[in-house]
């Protein structure tokens, strides 16, 4: 076994300081070391996207990322999404619109749609498909992923509106 | 799955890699992007003792103009290529076609460098560096050197690079003004790898072709570069006789692997139709 190594990272705004074995993945770091098993172990070979999480402001899939090598970086998972008690707009929208039936493939798209959400505020449905093009669902056809990520989106634009208004 | 024991060491420049790969040799592994290593070593198709990441190398990172050529750090990731406006303004094909590799979260990660050093005739950046001539800068203990990307695949998953050296940076000619260029990619679906695909550049010069460079991805055990197919095309006016006799001349060097994406006649077929897709298309953006 190779020696372990100690990784600092902000994890859902908290600094944490871990020892990690160099081959242990950021997935399996999440959940059997931190114990935030929001993030799910789906397919491991980075196609079905239910381990993404969020590292330095970028998507990232999990199973296909070490835990040694998120020394220093900012990583944000699905249970630290909502604020205070208040679901962040994309789990409401997710509740709202019905964008899941079994489940196991919401937290990656909760934190994939967070993120794309950030890289374009005003998608079409063709880029929201396009954006969410790496988490695979095997229940819902999608359409009702569609409709949460739009309804978020419009959530969102809202808030961001209503920041500006009383900020004026 | 979780990969095999291994050491891990992130160096922080060039040098200091070179230092470790120097030492380690062939127990070490350099570590890019990891979506094609970490599956290889989860399935203990790799066992590296050791791991070199080169994520911490900040010079390996970013693209540039140097006189007439565009130079593309070895670590630069796809989101990066996508988003270059200096890509979109000297080089568009390179900035376009990675929208056709993986999927956001893996564009996020995933590396030049990284995709054209691993050696796998289905990664999509060997044709496209052999249709638009980029050159490799290999950099080792004895120093850079340069080597063409239609010299650097000798085989599957073999390449010019040699156990001493790291892939730094790739070297591209800006396209001319009035080059149309096109990648054309079958695949099943996102994520998926091509079941074919045909990088083309093209210039025409009072109706006919001046410059013609085709590429194939995924249909022989590297990329192939199509000369045949090239010269189908020069000094001829586009039309359906010249675009199918390219087609057919791009069909005759493929060897492709049956897999699930298709038998040998069927990927083959579909090379062929993604080059005349990829002539026409490019010949659409030709000023």
């Amino acid at each position: 076994m190779a020696k372990k190594q100690i990784v600092s990272v902000q994890l859902n705004g908290k600094a944490v300081e871990e020892a990690v074995e160099p081959r242990t993945l950021l997935i399996h770091f999440l959940r059997e070391q931190m114990h935030l098993t929001g993030a799910h172990i789906g397919c491991e070979t980075s196609h079905c996207g239910a381990c993404t999480v969020d590292v330095d402001g970028q998507s990232v899939k999990s199973c296909t990322h070490l835990a040694v090598q998120c020394e220093g970086s900012s990583v944000l998972t699905v249970e630290g999404l909502a604020q205070g008690g208040v679901l962040h707009a994309v789990q409401e929208g997710f509740y709202k619109m019905h964008g899941l039936q079994c489940g196991f493939c919401t937290p990656g798209m909760l934190m994939r749609a967070y993120r794309f959400l950030q890289e374009n505020s005003d998608p079409t449905d063709e880029e929201i498909r396009a954006g969410m093009s790496g988490n695979l669902c095997r229940c819902t056809g999608y359409m009702n992923i569609v409709k949460a990520v739009r309804y978020a989106a419009d959530q969102l634009q809202a808030q961001a509106a209503q920041t500006k208004k009383e900020a004026a | 799955m979780i990969p095999p024991a291994f050491e891990y060491h992130a160096p922080k420049s060039v040098p200091e890699a070179l230092g470790l790969l120097g030492r380690l040799g062939a127990d070490a592994k350099l570590l890019a992007g990891g979506h094609s290593l970490l599956p290889m070593m989860k399935l203990r198709f790799a066992q590296p003792a050791h791991l070199i990441d080169l994520n911490r190398i900040s010079e390996l990172r970013g693209i540039r103009e140097d006189g007439g050529d565009v130079v593309i750090g070895a670590m630069t990731v796809e989101n990066e290529l996508i988003h270059s406006a200096l890509l979109k303004a000297r080089l568009p094909l390179l900035a376009e076609a990675p929208k056709l590799i993986a999927d956001p979260q893996v564009r996020n990660r995933g590396t030049i460098g990284g995709d054209l050093a691993h050696g796998d005739p289905a990664n999509d950046h060997p044709a496209l560096a052999m249709a638009v001539d980029a050159s490799f800068v290999l950099q080792g203990p004895q120093g850079q050197r340069t080597v063409k990307a239609e010299n650097f695949y000798q085989g599957l998953y073999m390449t010019a690079l040699a156990d001493d050296e790291i892939l730094v940076a790739i070297r591209v000619p800006a396209f001319a003004a009035g080059t149309g260029w096109a990648y054309e990619k079958l695949k099943r679906k996102t994520g998926d790898w091509a079941t074919a695909a045909a990088a083309v550049v093209l210039r025409l010069g009072a109706g006919k072709v001046t410059h013609a460079r085709i590429a194939l991805t995924n249909v022989a055990p590297t990329a192939l570069r199509a000369s045949a197919a090239e010269a189908a095309l020069m000094g001829q006016p586009l039309s359906d006789t010249t675009i199918n006799a390219a087609a057919a001349a791009a069909q005759a060097v493929c060897d492709p692997a049956a897999d699930l994406r298709g038998d040998r006649d069927y990927k083959t077929a579909m090379a062929g139709q993604m080059v005349k897709r990829a002539i026409r298309a490019a010949a659409v953006r030709c000023a």
